[in-house]
């Protein structure tokens, strides 16, 4: 986990001088209990809030914490792809959360310029409408990742290829570049234009409630009171963000392919010594990790239904801060973490302000830096994938 | 790792700052009726007609519009209703025997050119007589100009109060506006949804970090309490929240008769959206700022929000109004425009101005400072009457979503 550049500069005397200083403890270590009192302290109030407020009004609690579920597994989506791309090349890339807003976009235009989620309606006029959107809106979604696919992999290319062995920081500020990039060419008026634009769905979003059984919330008429409402679209987030995650984890544990990723972020001479297409293998990561963002952007725009060029921002921060907190460069830490920042996000909003949710956000990211910079699942050093 | 600890923190608040740089889609300044379809400026009246004075002369009148910068769209409107009430004065010989000649400045919505623009037109064409600036922050600096200089300035848009009273609380003498201000729509606001709707409980989502919506959400507030309704809770966003789902589960817990949600439309599409597919029931009421072609009626049908002026108002002036802007301008397509709230409002400020001129008498910039100051208006928005602070007193307009368009609903007056 160590940045590249500085073991590489620092000498092996020096090293030795700083284990030894380690082993003394750091400086102002007797003052570190304060620090450790406070962050528990925290973790005690966090914790009496959501009991009581657990206990005075469950049904909303249980709203909080699923619209944190659905949160959290739009943001899993976007994560995975973070840790994928660091395990391999130790790049942070940046511009993975504007792949997210790409997809979203893509998805936009094939609804409404093209009708590309009725398209069987209209090439088989027999088959039964659920059907059609059930193929219609597959098709966008395969659609929008493979577009993002194609634009990852030619980012890779042109960006960040060629700065493959200069020092990781020069990559770090292209990753940026190219978000800007993105965000900016995507505001010009012939590309996206910088508008809020109200996003069409391929398919309806309809609304149950749960009290004593499952229920259709029927137009116009409010749920009962002490329900629970979801909608299809939370179901199928959660569907697809799992479904992505064990294909990621047969992918990476089973295949050939996977063996290569593993190899090529244990040490990519050796794994080019053995006979690994390893720039073959890094276009892969990222061509994998897109089309994951796409998928998430396309769930995100139906589910929260309005799209703008810089929608992938805060989005991208944040499942950044849940690859950190789940351990970066490890694929079920991210997927733990995304999961964390989604309570996190929606309980604040819940019982604190909607304001603050940014604010708690990335302070787990600097409580996480300074307790445990490994994350949750990270490990020390070595393989990663 | 601590270049990693380091570089990821500095990374995140530059990107989050960045982020913040650019908010809201129209960072409209007065009325944000951002029309989205990229109006192509109708050619232009002959903005400088020179020669051919009539035997009175010339008497210049300055328009400051914001024809390129954010709000393009807003300073076409602006100076195309300006220019239709010059050119049916002059069809009626123009004013004291004068004839008028429009003097048209791209002011850009921003402080520095639309100072540069007031001083061009106040030192080099020695006007006497500005309409604008569209945008409040453009509006301010200019009125320090055109105060100290003994300039009329009528503002057709900007809502900010401090455009026509100083930092010492005085009214700035020869500034005028012609549209309410931001608070008006918040005491309206109440006063329909207590006396229309008959709602006894309200719940307020509002944009802490935004004036224009914490103005109208503040006042709201007052005049609703203050009418015998009750607030049953209030929530703050952020202008780049997508996911308002924990908001609306606390409005559905609370079971309010209405929603006031006085943000822009790009906000609104994404709460009633959310709030249908909750299963929310209540009405939402809002602001100007709902006022786009953009608002997605489907999702907002069943909301009401207060405006300057609606399209399709029957008024008689209205209606000729509208007749004779769509004969002038056309679209992209080469249909006739429907005129804006902005066209109208500076088609009224156009027309108040001038009609306190001929009220006066004079070319003269005290004796038209109060003919304004006594004036009683019937224009396109309303009848208007100015008060001690340069605002003017005017009834406001709601106006109805349906899932197909935006109907005039009803006129309150404050």
């Amino acid at each position: 986990m160590e940045p590249a550049s500085v073991p590489l500069q620092s000498a092996p005397g020096e090293r030795a001088i700083a284990a030894r200083r380690r082993a003394r403890g750091r400086p102002g270590a007797k003052l570190a209990w304060i620090g450790q009192g406070f962050l528990l302290l925290l973790a005690a109030a966090v914790l009496y809030i959501l009991i009581t407020n657990l206990i005075k009004d469950p049904p909303l609690f249980a709203a909080f914490v699923l619209s944190g579920l659905q949160l959290g597994f739009v943001y899993a989506l976007i994560a995975l792809g973070y840790t994928m791309v660091y395990g391999i090349v130790r790049l942070i890339n940046f511009a993975h959360g504007d792949v997210f807003m790409v997809g979203a976009f893509v998805s936009f235009y094939a609804v409404t310029r093209f009708q590309l989620h009725i398209w069987p309606a209209a090439v088989f006029p027999d088959l039964p409408s659920g059907l059609v959107v059930v193929i219609g809106s597959l098709t966008v979604v395969l659609l929008s990742m493979i577009v993002c696919t194609a634009m990852a992999v030619t980012i890779e290319r042109v960006a960040y290829k060629p700065l493959r062995d200069a020092p990781r920081i020069a990559a770090l500020i292209t990753a940026i570049g190219v978000s800007f990039f993105l965000e900016f060419f995507g505001a010009l008026y012939f590309v996206f234009s910088p508008r809020f634009i109200p996003y069409q769905r391929p398919f309806e979003v309809v609304t149950w409630y749960i009290k004593d059984g499952i229920h259709l919330v029927q137009a116009g008429q409010a749920p009962p009171p002490g329900s629970i409402t979801f909608s299809n679209i939370f179901l199928i987030i959660v569907a697809a963000s799992i479904l992505v995650q064990v294909v990621l984890q047969f992918l990476v544990r089973r295949t050939k392919i996977g063996k290569a990723m593993r190899a090529t972020s244990f040490d990519k001479p050796t794994a080019r010594l053995m006979g690994i297409d390893v720039d073959g293998v890094i276009s892969f990561t990222f061509a994998v990790g897109a089309a994951f963002a796409g998928l998430g952007g396309v769930l995100y725009a139906i589910a929260y239904s309005s799209i703008w060029t810089q929608l992938g921002i805060l989005p991208g921060l944040k499942a950044f801060v849940a690859a950190v907190l789940g351990g970066i460069g490890s694929l079920p830490g991210a997927f733990v973490g995304a999961l964390i920042m989604g309570q996190a996000e929606a309980l604040t909003s819940g019982y604190i302000s909607t304001p603050m949710r940014d604010a708690v956000a990335f302070t787990i990211l600097i409580i996480v830096l300074l307790v445990k910079p490994t994350g949750l699942f990270g490990e020390a050093a070595g393989e990663k994938a | 790792m601590r270049t990693f600890k380091l570089l990821s923190v500095i990374l995140i608040v530059a990107f989050v700052l960045s982020a913040c740089a650019q908010p809201t889609p129209a960072p409209a300044p007065a009325a944000p009726a951002a029309k989205a379809e990229p109006t192509k400026a109708p050619a232009a009246e002959p903005t400088k007609a020179p020669a051919a004075a009539p035997a009175g002369g010339e008497l210049k009148v300055a328009i400051l519009a914001p024809l390129s910068g954010p709000v393009p769209t807003f300073g076409v409107s602006t100076r195309d209703g300006a220019l239709l009430a010059i050119e049916e004065w002059n069809a009626k010989g123009g004013v004291l025997g004068k004839k008028i000649v429009p003097i048209v400045e791209d002011s850009q919505c921003t402080p520095d050119p639309a100072v540069n623009a007031a001083n061009k037109v106040i030192d080099q064409d020695k006007v006497h007589y500005i309409i604008g600036e569209v945008c409040s922050k453009a509006s301010i600096p200019v009125s320090e100009i055109a105060n100290a200089k003994k300039v009329i300035q009528m503002s057709p848009t900007s809502t900010n109060a401090s455009v026509t009273v100083g930092a010492d609380g005085k009214t700035k003498d020869y500034i005028f506006r012609a549209c309410f201000i931001d608070p008006f729509q918040g005491k309206v606001g109440a006063k329909f949804a207590l006396e229309n709707m008959k709602a006894k409980t309200a719940f307020i989502l509002l944009d802490q970090a935004n004036d224009y919506v914490k103005g109208l959400a503040e006042e709201f507030e007052k005049a609703y309490v203050a009418g015998g309704g009750k607030v049953v809770g209030k929530e703050t966003y952020t202008a780049k929240d997508t996911d308002f789902s924990a908001i609306l589960a606390k409005v559905a817990a609370a079971k309010p008769d209405v929603v006031y949600l006085p943000d822009y439309y790009n906000i609104v599409n994404l709460v009633t959206k959310q709030a249908k597919e909750k299963g929310i029931t209540a009405a939402f009421l809002g602001g100007d700022g709902w006022d786009s072609s953009d608002l997605d009626l489907k999702a907002a049908a069943g909301g009401y929000f207060t405006n300057h002026y609606a399209p399709d108002s029957t008024a008689p002036e209205a209606v000729a109004f509208q007749k004779a802007y769509g004969a002038k301008f056309k679209d992209d397509k080469g249909q006739p425009k429907v005129p804006d709230a902005l066209a109208a409002l500076a088609y009224d400020a156009t027309n108040m101005l001038l009609t306190a001129i001929k009220n006066a008498g004079a070319d003269d910039a005290d004796k038209v400072k109060a003919a304004l100051e006594s004036i009683s208006f019937q224009g396109v928005s309303g009848k208007i009457t100015l008060d001690k602070q340069h605002n003017p007193i005017k009834s406001a307009t709601i106006l109805k979503v349906t899932e197909s368009k935006v109907v005039f609903d009803s006129v309150v007056a404050p």
